[in-house]
């Protein structure tokens, strides 16, 4: 059971860093997006500092978004998706595999590289570590949730901009929830709920959006 | 529609049989929604006494409240549809959440058009980042995901799993949605003037509202209807008891 799912981690891992690019691709889309806020605000640090939470959480989001689409895509254009849907391993424990390997790639790099932008954003010290751990908790739930449009629109045509539509009011909690701990933080204030709150969602999405994603999956090969 | 079905629920089940059914029932809940919406229009215009506060500007609210209500009711019979869909594999349930969709769109535009209209005299903006307009934004891109996703996949029953399945991720995801925008408004504002504290409402405003709602409630039911009558033409129109429709005959 868990041989299946450490072998589609690893297939994945290994998938890319084969193509590394990818991998780059979309963390430069987060730093070039953060970048782009102070060329358009105003490079004023006060003001920065309270844009910071909610510019880096959306842009952490987007980032996360833009890298869904290959999540399955591969997989379904050359039929080793449909391998998956037919082994007799669980597909829901598959996809978590899946998942995991996407997370590993494309979120905990935004995670490891917010606080950097955060310092071009003149944040606090103690505000960049709750950035850091915001992002932590809820990155997870954004490759989740974000799992179901990617497999709900596999193959489909203009899927990236459906997947937008289709994923981002979905990740409004998260967004809410991640820039409220990071702002609470920075007036001052205790940012533990906010965390609880991220936490609390990443483990109901683990628990619920394995199975939609399978199913979708299934609804996508058959 | 559900007590219809129960009747005998595995008979109207069945595109052939409902279509016709379909066809009858319409007029009675167009003349429904004419009376009521004749009725609750009288309430609200001629009966309801003008707010001390707000002046003549709140009676926008006889069409607001009920276009809300309807846009978070048609999301859950729309889930509902989706979920007999799916668990009991049957066509016309995927049907008839693709026909309640537009409908649903179009009443969380009217709430929310209707909500801005209120909010420039009472507020002073057309727009406040308040909880409510706010989820109720939220709900219509929604709706507009489960529209978009039925209108781009080709193979029909793909698409209807594949919307249905959204729309039942949705369902689970309104409350969620709800409360941590509630909770972020509270944080973010607090001195948004709150509908909650209004003064309680008199019961000639309550009866006017909810005659609105039953006749909102009976134009989606019907408009539900043609439109699923339309989407069963579409999908069977190879079948032969439509090539011997009055209606397709010609």
């Amino acid at each position: 059971m868990n041989g299946a799912w450490i072998a589609v981690v690893r297939r994945d891992m290994l998938l890319a860093l084969r193509r590394r690019s990818d991998v780059a691709t979309t963390l430069f889309f987060f730093v070039i997006v953060a970048s782009l806020f102070p060329l358009g605000v105003s490079p004023e640090p006060a003001l920065l500092r309270t844009l910071a939470p909610g510019v880096l959480w959306v842009a952490a989001l987007l980032a996360c978004m833009l890298s869904l689409t290959r999540l399955f895509a591969v997989d379904y254009a050359d039929g080793t998706l449909e391998q998956m849907v037919l082994a007799p391993q669980s597909l829901t424990l598959l996809v978590l595999g899946k998942v995991f390997a996407h997370w590993l790639v494309s979120g905990l790099p935004v995670v490891l590289l917010a606080p950097v932008l955060g310092l071009q954003y003149a944040m606090p010290n103690d505000a960049l570590l709750v950035l850091v751990w915001s992002l932590l908790l809820g990155t997870p739930a954004l490759s989740l949730i974000g799992a179901i449009g990617a497999a709900l629109t596999l193959g489909v045509r203009g899927s990236g901009l459906l997947v937008a539509l289709l994923v981002l009011p979905l990740y409004v909690p998260v967004l809410i929830f991640g820039s409220g701990a990071v702002a609470a933080s920075q007036s001052g204030l205790d940012a533990g709920a906010y965390l609880s709150l991220l936490g609390a969602c990443s483990l109901l999405a683990l628990a619920l959006t394995p199975w939609a994603t399978a199913a979708a999956l299934r609804i996508a090969v058959e | 529609m559900k007590i219809m079905t129960g009747i005998n629920w595995f008979k109207y089940s069945s595109p052939p049989a409902f279509y016709p059914l379909a066809g009858l029932l319409i007029p009675w809940f167009y003349t429904l929604a004419t009376v009521f919406a004749a009725v609750g229009l009288y309430i609200s215009f001629a009966v309801a006494p003008t707010d001390f506060q707000q002046g003549e500007a709140y009676r926008i609210i006889f069409v607001h409240v009920p276009a809300a209500w309807m846009s978070m009711f048609l999301y859950l019979v729309m889930a509902t549809w989706a979920g007999f869909g799916l668990a009991l594999n049957a066509r016309l349930s995927h049907m008839m959440s693709q026909a309640l969709a537009p409908t649903g769109a179009m009443f969380t535009l009217l709430a929310l058009v209707t909500g801005s209209l209120w909010g420039r005299p009472m507020w002073g903006a057309w727009w406040v980042w308040d909880a409510r307009l706010t989820s109720e934004l939220i709900l219509l891109f929604l709706y507009i995901g489960f529209i978009a996703l039925q209108a781009s996949i080709d193979d029909p029953r793909r698409a209807d799993r594949a919307s249905s399945l959204l729309a039942l991720v949705g369902a689970v995801n309104v409350p969620i949605i709800y409360f941590s925008v509630k909770w972020w408004n509270t944080l973010h504002q607090g001195a948004s003037i709150s509908m909650t504290s209004a003064p309680k409402m008199a019961i000639t405003m309550l009866t006017g509202m909810l005659m609105l709602a039953l006749a909102f409630w009976m134009y989606s039911i019907a408009v539900a209807l043609v439109r699923v009558r339309c989407i069963i033409l579409e999908r069977e129109r190879r079948a032969d008891w439509v090539r011997q429709l009055v209606e397709v005959k010609f």
